[in-house]
C-alpha cells in the first residue's frame, strides 16, 4: 500500500472534495427551489399543473441519475440547433451539465418528501391560524411551511446523502471531484487500492458529517414534537 | 429512428443483462439481509459489532466506489495471486463484480428492514407457539415468517427499486449492460439523445412493472378481513 502518495498528493483531495460538496450543495439547495414550488401544488391540488409535476417525478424517480446525466450531457449535442444555440456555451460544459442533471433528480426526490411534509401537518393548526383572521398568503408563510419544513428534516437529510452519493456519476463525465482525483491519482501511479480507499473514507466522512448535522438541525427544529412521542 | 430499430436486438440482449444482474444481487442481497439481520438480533457481542461495522460501512460509500473497488482491487489481488502459483492470467469477471459489490451494498440495507420486520411481529406470538411445544424452526416457518413477510415487503420493494437503478453504473466497469451498450451504439450512430431516451424509458419500464409485482405481492400477504376474496 503506498498511502504516502496519497499524503503527497492531498490537494487533489481537498480540490475534488470541494467540488463534491459545491456540485452536491448546489444541487440540493437548486432542487430544494423546484421542490418547494411543486411539492405545494402536489399537496394541494388535482389539476394539470399538479398532474405534470406528478410526471416529473415519477420520471426523475424511476430512472437512474447517470441515464438522466448521459441524457444531458452526450444527448443534448446530437442536435445542431442546441450546438448553435447560446446555450450551448453551458451545455457544452460537464460540470454544468452535471448540475442541471442533479439539481432536477434532487428537486424530483425532494418533492416528494415536501409534498408528504405539507401533509401532514395537522389540519388544526392551518384552522387555528385562519380563524386569527390570516389571509391564505400568510397561513402559507407563517404556519404551514415552517410546519412542513421541520417535518420534512429526517427525509432531507436522507436525500442530501442521497445525493451526495449520487455525485460520483460526475467523475465518470471527467469532472474531478473525490472519486476523479481517486482515479486519476490511480492511473497515474499504476495503483490498484489507494484512489479508491481514500475516495471511500472521504465520502464516508462527509455522509456521516451530513448525517450529524441534519441530527442537530431536528434536534433544534424538531425537538418539541419529539417529546410528545 | 431506424438505427434505434436495427440495434434493438442488440439494447434487448443489455436489458437482459441489467435485469439478470440485478435479480443476482438482490439474491445476494437477500442472503446478506438475512444474515445480518439474524445476527443483529440474536448473535453475540462479536457479531452485532461485526453487522453494525458492516451496515454502517457500507451505507457511508456510493455505489460506484464500492464497485470500481472491487473489480480493479479485486483483479490486482488475483492477478499477485495466480502469478505466485504461476497461473496463467485470470480476468475477473465484470458482471460477477457488479454483482458482488451491489448485492454488498444493498444486504447492508435489508439487513435493516428485515430487523425491523422482524421486531414488529409481537414476541407473545412467538412466546405462545413456543409454549405449545413448537421447535424453533416450526416457530420460524409456521409463526414468524408469514408475519415477517409481510412487514418486510414495502421496505423490500423500496431496496428494489433503488438497487436496479445502481445498476446502471455498472457500465463504467465495461460491463455490455443496457447502458453500457447504448452510450456505445449512441455514439457509433451519432444519436445519442434517441438511444439515451430510449434507456430511460426501458428503466421506467422496469420500475413500473416492479411497481405492478409488490403491488400484487402486497395484497396477496395482507391480513385478510373476513369476507375478502382470496
Amino acid at each position: 500500500m503506498r498511502f504516502d502518495l496519497v499524503a503527497k498528493n492531498w490537494e487533489l483531495f481537498a480540490e475534488g472534495m470541494w467540488m463534491t460538496l459545491q456540485l452536491t450543495g448546489l444541487s440540493v439547495l437548486i432542487g430544494f427551489c423546484i421542490a418547494l414550488p411543486f411539492g405545494m401544488i402536489r399537496a394541494n391540488s388535482n389539476g394539470i399543473g399538479s398532474k405534470l409535476i406528478n410526471a416529473y417525478v415519477y420520471a426523475f424517480r424511476g430512472t437512474p441519475l447517470l441515464v438522466q446525466l448521459y441524457l444531458i450531457y452526450y444527448g443534448l449535442s446530437q442536435f445542431e440547433w442546441v450546438r448553435g444555440s447560446f446555450a450551448w456555451v453551458i451545455l457544452r460544459e460537464a460540470w454544468w451539465c452535471a448540475l442541471i442533471a442533479f439539481s432536477l433528480n434532487s428537486g424530483a426526490y425532494a418533492t416528494e418528501i415536501i409534498r408528504g411534509a405539507v401533509q401532514s401537518v395537522p389540519e388544526g393548526e392551518l384552522e387555528a391560524a385562519k380563524s386569527l383572521g390570516m389571509s391564505p398568503f400568510k397561513v402559507n408563510r407563517l404556519v404551514l411551511i415552517p410546519a412542513a419544513l421541520r417535518r420534512a428534516l429526517p427525509q432531507y437529510g436522507n436525500e442530501v446523502v442521497f445525493m451526495l452519493h449520487g455525485s460520483v456519476v460526475a467523475s465518470i463525465i471527467t469532472i474531478q471531484d473525490i472519486l476523479g482525483v481517486g482515479r486519476t491519482l490511480n492511473a497515474r501511479y499504476y495503483l490498484a487500492y489507494e484512489g479508491f480507499l481514500t475516495a471511500a473514507a472521504l465520502y464516508m466522512a462527509l455522509a456521516f458529517s451530513v448525517v450529524f448535522v441534519f441530527r442537530q438541525l431536528e434536534k433544534r427544529y424538531l425537538g418539541y414534537l419529539r417529546v410528545s412521542r | 429512428m431506424e438505427n434505434l430499430i436495427e440495434y434493438a436486438p442488440l439494447l434487448a440482449r443489455g436489458a437482459l443483462i441489467t435485469v439478470l444482474l440485478a435479480l443476482a444481487a438482490l439474491a445476494m442481497a437477500t442472503v446478506l439481509g438475512g444474515l445480518g439481520a439474524m445476527g443483529k438480533i440474536s448473535g453475540g457481542r462479536i457479531v452485532r459489532l461485526l453487522v453494525f461495522g458492516y451496515t454502517t460501512i457500507v451505507r457511508g460509500v456510493p455505489d460506484l466506489v464500492l464497485i470500481l473497488l472491487i473489480y480493479f482491487g479485486g483483479q490486482r489481488l488475483i492477478s499477485i495471486a495466480s502469478n505466485a502459483v504461476g497461473l496463467e492470467y485470470i480476468e475477473l469477471s465484470k458482471f460477477w463484480s457488479g454483482v458482488v459489490a451491489i448485492g454488498f451494498i444493498y444486504g447492508a440495507y435489508l439487513t435493516e428492514t428485515f430487523r425491523g420486520a422482524y421486531l414488529t411481529v409481537p414476541a407473545g406470538q412467538r412466546e405462545a407457539a413456543m409454549s405449545m411445544g413448537m421447535r424453533p424452526v416450526q416457530v420460524l416457518r409456521a409463526v414468524t415468517l408469514p408475519q415477517l413477510v409481510r412487514f418486510a415487503l414495502p421496505g423490500y420493494a423500496n431496496v428494489w427499486q433503488v438497487l436496479v437503478k445502481s445498476t446502471a453504473v455498472v457500465s463504467v466497469i465495461g460491463l455490455e449492460d443496457l447502458v453500457g451498450l447504448a452510450n456505445d451504439a449512441g455514439k457509433s450512430v451519432r444519436e445519442p439523445f434517441l438511444f439515451f431516451t430510449a434507456v430511460f424509458f426501458a428503466y421506467l419500464f422496469f420500475t413500473w412493472v416492479s411497481q405492478s409485482i409488490f403491488n400484487a405481492a402486497e395484497k396477496r400477504y395482507a391480513l385478510k378481513e373476513h369476507g375478502d376474496a382470496v
